[in-house]
């Protein structure tokens, strides 16, 4: 029996020494693409080593006094040993000190998500500045892209450029979902009650797989998107073949797109003005019943903390 | 007739063969029970004996089979979820059925499963442990048991009447509302959980009087045992996490039900709102299951390594500090809801901050053993393999609550690997361990050792193929919920390797089933009433414990009382045998009974919004209430000579 106990032990251990060693491909998170994956991917592996180190304590203690006071008639036996005010002391600061380790830089790198990452790339003519907005809106289940520098829309996947910082404003039409892209960073919920902000940036040109990562229904398991990241010249081609070859976003296939399902990737070459306003489910069913539009209370905000801080700026 | 047809294809859930089985053996153990209670003509023993009875011991009895039935439920729903996911692109179950299934799973393993079994044990154990012949409110416990009982069976009556939730077991809104979720399955979960949730509630004010007013002369509160000690804790938890999520459950229903907006997207409805309630008292509930699995396994290593707790008051001060650091954590559960930096930054820490207490915990069980003289029991085997296990889960718990690497796990399999470790090497670890270690308190005999070594070794080791796989295939970006997935993604050979976990954890748990079947037909009597050689006052009185539970209620001087007592029985200090008194008892009742099935009828109507049905139901409990205040006769007493005629039956009397 103790040498089960020891094996087990060490089992415990293998996963965590190939969780170090073997970061391969396959396992997105260790595999960071861009900057803010590997903010966050640094900061799982010192949580790692860490961890690793309590568990170790823990278990050659437990194996220690298993093997050594579970043998029959063993000469150790004191019914008094009930406290030691040194050692509780010392597994009362060792906890604390480990906390602090890793405290530190879980804020340290809360307050760096708060900033665009630093661009590694020159910016595409089209872009016109140095970092890209798109806006991000789930719809059961489906995720629509809107580039409002561009004026073009993509369903179900989206282009960015490589190198350069991208700003996705995530906003909901119904369900709750989350915008999950691990190879490039952590995610956000999108919900109608309040738009968010997440900072996300590609190193080099690839393809990188994202999907709605809180569960909204039926279609849920399928809901996925591609981020396509171009180098500079490529998104500038990128754009304009869009611009000349793809057909415009109509207000009546944008109403088709609102119904629950999951649809194929799609391209549009512009998107009707009205988009812009991000009307979700009620406000949308307002509008074309005529009813009010008006879903704040009054004195409050309820469009969320626009430019306050926050995880994203 | 067309009307009839339509309305009665979509009142039961028609369409597929798993479900009309389910029919089928839902129609026929019914009738078996039935068959068999006539047969024997057991109906009056049944009722006398058990629904009307408000003995701790028997409501704990009750709670026990009622949850292990629901265990099985649960259990069977995880393996429905692992076959359907066992290779990529199943078709075992569709979206919808896999849907209801995870929301089915979680919301019976954690509400009808987890604090069930938990409140069984206490019911047994605690009065026992504090020297009390019952709780301090016997009626409102048999009231708490039958609404808890009738909360599950309305709840699992979705599976084959109307159809069940799907909106997962923390039912975030906007989807749990009746726009994006029609239909009545979430009805049942709101109506379901709220109904056995009063009773909880009740358990908690019931249980935190009973430790603070019944305690035995001279067991102060830091005498107490510690798994009595756990549940004062817990009591407290429950007192304020539970009015939370009340609240919550009745404005969602007042959303479905009556069109209110305090959940939708529509008319400044807040979403968000009910994420920040249902995990205010959601994280709580985590502590309401786990700090009594703490005290059980605090009893156990005690018991098994012979040996005083190492670092009691400590230990106390530790769930004291979990109490209240439980309370200020519930944004963990969504640091990715666009909070700011300041206030994710708050919540790590704060959560960070628990495992400070529960590292403090760990080493003084590690202690506790440490120059002890270990004995390997079944119940023990729980309690080591707790030890490691568990801190597998808690350490990954911190990784989770460092929010930037939260964004990175949250949803994720990593998630449920970390959530799953701490539930099942926690708290199912703990209720087995309780189980097996307060059985022959319970039955008078003992389960079978080699059988429980058995079921132990074969679930334990198949937790562990099931569960540890899955912090890879959260990092491997598959997340929570999804009923299934392509190839080509590498999650195909994982997926099923914790599917064969899943079925070993499966087979543990029919080998422990088979256990008690096997024990209560050639399982060793406990004669003495004391089968591990324990500490604590449950061990001092006979096997099962009689109605009184103690003839003599005991005098506490110091902490591990009843070790204490056989102490002085070797050096030879026994004090003389006092006369017997007539003691006080309470009377058997049928009104809890009577009462949930008014509220089980109630919540069946408001479930299909036939207020025709609900109102009545409703005005059924508040005449049950009324009937039971002109009682005036509720209690009384047992003839010392009676007293003295089961004393000596049970072997007592020298």
């Amino acid at each position: 029996m103790m040498k089960t106990f020891k094996m087990k032990g060490l089992a415990a251990l293998v996963p965590l020494l190939v969780l170090l060693t073997g970061c391969s491909d396959k396992i997105a998170v260790l595999n960071p693409q861009g900057p803010v994956a590997r903010e966050q991917y640094h900061l799982i592996v010192w949580s790692l080593i860490m961890m690793s180190l309590v568990l170790a304590i823990v278990l050659i203690i437990f194996i220690y006094v298993l093997v050594r006071f579970g043998r029959k008639n063993n000469k150790g036996y004191d019914p008094n040993n009930t406290g030691n005010r040194k050692l509780e002391i010392i597994w009362l600061i060792v906890p604390v000190v480990i906390c602090i380790l890793l405290a530190v830089p879980t804020v340290r790198t809360l307050y760096a998500l708060n900033d665009p990452p630093k661009a590694t790339a020159k910016a595409p003519a089209s872009l016109h500045s140095n970092a890209m907005t798109i806006d991000v809106t789930s719809v059961d289940w489906k995720w629509l892209f809107r580039y409002p520098g561009q004026n073009i829309e993509t369903v179900n996947y989206v282009v960015i450029p490589a190198g350069i910082p991208v700003n996705f404003r995530l906003h909901a039409y119904d369900a709750m979902n989350a915008f999950w892209v691990p190879e490039l960073g952590g995610q956000q919920y999108t919900m109608t009650d309040m738009s968010m902000h997440l900072w996300l940036q590609a190193d080099k040109p690839g393809t990188y797989a994202g999907r709605s990562s809180n569960y909204s229904g039926q279609g849920f398991a399928d809901m996925t998107f591609n981020v396509l990241a171009k180098s500079a010249s490529d998104f500038d081609s990128w754009v304009s073949d869009v611009k000349k070859n793809q057909p415009a976003l109509t207000m009546n296939k944008y109403m088709q797109l609102l119904k629950p399902d999951n649809v194929k990737p799609m391209t549009f070459s512009s998107y009707p003005k009205e988009l812009e306003k991000n009307l979700n489910k009620a406000q949308m069913e307002g509008k074309q019943t005529g009813k009010s539009t008006d879903n704040s209370m009054p004195g409050m905000n309820m469009s969320g903390n626009n430019g306050k801080g926050g995880y994203n700026p | 007739m067309q009307n009839i047809t339509n309305f009665l294809s979509h009142f039961f859930v028609t369409g597929d063969p798993m479900i009309y089985g389910a029919d089928a053996s839902i129609a026929l153990a019914s009738i078996g029970i039935v068959v068999v209670l006539t047969y024997f003509k057991k109906w009056k023993w049944l009722w006398d004996e058990w629904l009307t009875s408000v003995d701790h011991k028997r409501i704990g009895i009750m709670y026990i089979i009622a949850a292990l039935l629901m265990l099985f439920r649960g259990g069977v729903d995880a393996l429905m979820m692992r076959t359907q996911l066992a290779l990529p692109n199943m078709h075992f179950l569709n979206a919808e059925h896999y849907n209801q299934v995870f929301t089915t799973h979680g919301t019976i393993m954690i509400i009808f499963v987890a604090m069930p079994f938990i409140f069984g044990l206490m019911n047994i154990a605690v009065p026992l442990q504090i020297g009390a012949r019952d709780v301090a409110f016997p009626f409102l416990n048999a009231l708490s048991f039958w609404l808890f009982f009738f909360g599950a069976m309305l709840f699992n009556l979705s599976f084959v009447i109307g159809g069940s939730p799907d909106a997962g077991w923390s039912s975030y809104a906007p989807f749990a509302g009746a726009e994006l979720n029609p239909g009545v399955g979430q009805n049942y979960y709101l109506i379901g959980v709220q109904i056995s949730g009063i009773g909880s509630l009740a358990t908690g004010i019931n249980f935190l009087v009973t430790i603070l007013k019944m305690r035995a002369p001279g067991m102060t509160l830091f005498k107490m045992p510690m798994f009595t000690w756990s549940i004062l804790i817990t009591s407290v938890i429950v007192i304020f996490a539970f009015p939370a999520f009340t609240v919550a459950l009745a404005l969602m229903t007042i959303d479905r039900l009556f069109g209110a907006h305090f959940f939708t997207i529509a008319a400044g409805g807040s979403p968000m709102l009910w994420a920040n309630l249902f995990w205010f008292w959601g994280h709580p509930e985590v502590y309401i299951v786990l700090l009594p699995v703490f005290g059980i396994f605090s009893e156990v290593i005690a018991t098994f390594a012979h040996k005083t707790l190492f670092g009691y008051v400590v230990m106390v001060w530790s769930m004291i500090a979990i109490s209240f650091l439980s309370f200020i954590t519930w944004l963990h559960h969504f640091f990715t809801m666009g909070n700011t930096a300041p206030v994710n930054a708050f919540f790590s820490i704060s959560t960070m901050l628990i495992a400070i207490p529960t590292g403090v915990k760990i080493f003084n069980w590690l202690f506790t053993l440490n120059r002890g003289r270990i004995e390997f029991t079944t119940p023990m085997l729980w309690a080591l393999a707790f030890i490691p296990n568990f801190t597998i889960g808690g350490v990954t718990g911190v990784m989770l609550a460092m929010a930037p690497a939260d964004y990175q796990y949250h949803n994720s399999y990593f998630l449920v690997a970390h959530f799953h470790s701490t539930l099942i090497a926690g708290t199912v670890f703990g209720i087995f361990c309780g189980l097996h270690y307060w059985w022959p308190k319970m039955f008078g005999y003992l389960l079978n050792e080699k059988l429980g070594k058995w079921s132990f070794w074969v679930f334990m080791i198949s937790f562990n193929i099931c569960f540890m796989p899955m912090y890879f295939l959260g990092l491997m970006g598959m997340t929570r919920r999804m009923y299934t997935y392509p190839a080509g993604l590498g999650w195909g050979p994982i997926n099923f390797i914790i599917t064969i976990g899943a079925f070993g954890m499966g087979l543990g748990f029919i080998i422990m089933a088979l256990n008690i079947v096997w024990s209560a037909i050639h399982g060793k009597k406990d004669t003495t009433g004391d089968p591990w050689d324990g500490r604590t006052l449950e061990w001092s009185t006979a096997s099962p414990a009689p109605e009184y539970n103690f003839a003599h209620i005991p005098t506490v001087s110091t902490r591990d009382a009843f070790e204490a007592m056989k102490e002085e029985k070797r050096e030879g200090r026994t004090k003389p045998q006092l006369p017997f008194k007539p003691i006080h008892m309470p009377n058997n009742s049928g009104i809890p009974f009577i009462m949930g099935g008014f509220m089980f009828v109630a919540g069946f109507g408001f479930v299909f919004e036939w207020f025709w049905m609900g109102i009545p139901g409703l005005l059924g409990v508040v005449a049950c209430m009324i009937a039971r205040s002109f009682v005036y006769n509720d209690h009384h007493h047992i003839p010392a000579d009676e007293i003295e005629r089961i004393e000596r039956a049970a072997g007592r009397l020298s």
